[in-house]
């Protein structure tokens, strides 16, 4: 019996498999049966604290909570909040605690959540810390590819783009290294490479293999998953290798036309031109639902959280 | 050279590197102890060539996980009747609270001034730490 209740979630490490299989399984049968889940959380309230705007993520925050009958309050902006200027993190969540049972907090600043769930008396979860760690992201990729591939284990998956700043890649690469027979290729300009660190890290602890490459068709026809990331103009050293290298971070047709007819193209999203539009209708393109499935993972995370996910 | 005269009772910091001697009698606060403190710099040494000195009369409580971070060169010594009774070890702590910020400007612990940087050690031979709240390693370089 997999028991989650009172826990904070700082990053994708704080669960072990068996916590994460379980948030998996109740994710996807909250995705196949909707309505009989409406409401898990009558009378539950969650706060979300975000002090600084992402939409995306509050509202799919708010959208999973709402759709398990309880309610939501917080802020998205603190500027412009309650949220008093140089106040410590710790009086405001010992303040905020007392209103809400359930926690998300969205911080610029790296460590922000770790530190805020130190004093928190309820579950807390990190929404996104700087260019720290995104759990919450990091679950609903793994659930977009347990629902489409049906494994998490085995996979050749290819991260493409940026691959030194972001943190969606590094958390996923991290999550799927612990499963076994993992093969990461990593297809990025040098200087946007995996920080050493963490390749280092991944070859003391895991069985993972990896494979960088310069272009994406070398990787393409092996893979199970192309992860989509954008890159940032300001991320080049100079205009002559932006211009010279920025197509051969972008997926069009052409480029599918080389991958296996099961591959998933995924993204984060947002994003800028790094996958074409005539991508978008095509049946490996599921990044838009990653954006969907992501309530649900948020769903089940939460009803584990809170205690209720046996009910 | 200058005479010191011995202690009855308390601490010496012996071979501490030449200029870190004041350094550290900042960092420990040993002007705010209340007990007599000598810092003796520049002393002609065997081993280091110069070094620093620091003698705490009638105090013993000297915090060795900073100690251990500064240098694997320094020695405490606590003296009774005069005499060495005891070398306290001086070694590289696993784990640092408060003593040095951390590196990444983006971490919570530079900008909310409610928290104390804790940091767990990552690598003893270049000093590295890593930093409780957001996991980037700080080397630790006086200075
Ligand atoms: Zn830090």
């Amino acid at each position: 019996m997999i028991d989650l209740r009172g826990r904070h979630l700082i990053s994708p490490s704080d669960l072990d498999l068996r916590e994460i299989s379980s948030i998996m399984s109740l994710a996807q049968s909250m995705q196949q049966n909707l309505s009989s889940y409406a409401s898990l959380c009558r009378g539950k309230i969650l706060a979300t604290l975000f002090y600084e705007p992402s939409t995306r993520t509050k509202l799919s925050f708010e959208s999973a909570m709402l759709r398990m009958g309880g309610n939501i309050l917080g802020f998205s902006d603190a500027s412009t909040s309650a949220v008093s200027k140089g106040e410590s993190i710790a009086d405001t969540i010992r303040v905020l605690d007392s209103y809400a049972d359930i926690v998300v907090m969205r911080h610029p600043k790296e460590g922000a959540p770790k530190l805020a769930a130190q004093y928190s008396r309820v579950p807390l979860i990190n929404g996104g810390d700087g260019g720290h760690q995104h759990p919450t992201q990091t679950l609903t990729d793994l659930l977009t590819i347990h629902m489409y591939l049906g494994r998490t284990s085995h996979l050749k998956v290819a991260f493409c783009g940026d691959l030194k700043y972001g943190r969606t890649v590094h958390s996923l690469i991290e999550t799927l290294a612990r499963y076994p027979g993992a093969t990461f290729y990593l297809i990025s300009p040098e200087e946007l490479r995996l920080p050493p660190r963490l390749k280092e890290h991944l070859e003391q602890h895991s069985d993972c293999a990896l494979i960088e490459c310069r272009r994406m068709e070398e990787a393409l026809p092996a893979v199970d998953i192309l992860y989509m990331t954008r890159i940032q103009k300001e991320r080049f050293f100079n205009e002559a290798d932006y211009l010279r290298l920025k197509n051969s971070y972008v997926l069009d047709s052409d480029k599918l036309a080389q991958a296996k007819a099961k591959m998933l193209v995924m993204h984060p999203l947002p994003r800028v031109n790094e996958i074409a539009y005539e991508i978008d209708s095509d049946p490996r393109a599921v990044y838009f639902k990653q954006a969907e499935l992501g309530v649900y993972a948020r769903m089940s995370l939460m009803a584990h959280l809170l205690g209720v996910d046996g009910l | 050279m200058i005479e010191v005269a011995a202690i009855k009772k308390g601490t010496v910091i012996d071979h501490i590197a030449a200029g870190q001697g004041l350094w550290i009698f900042n960092k420990l606060n040993l002007g705010q102890l209340g007990h007599p403190v000598v810092l003796l710099m520049n002393v002609p040494s065997k081993r280091l060539g110069k070094k620093d000195i620091i003698k705490i009369e009638n105090y013993t409580d000297v915090d060795t996980a900073m100690l251990g971070l500064i240098g694997s060169s320094i020695t405490v010594n606590i003296i009774e009747n005069e005499h060495v009774v005891d070398k306290v070890p001086v070694f590289i702590p696993d784990e640092v609270r408060g003593l040095f910020s951390c590196g990444n400007p983006r971490c919570v612990t530079n900008s909310d001034a409610y928290v104390i940087p804790l940091f767990h050690l990552h690598d003893a031979r270049s000093l590295a730490y890593v930093c409780e709240y957001c996991e980037e390693i700080t080397k630790v370089a006086w200075k």
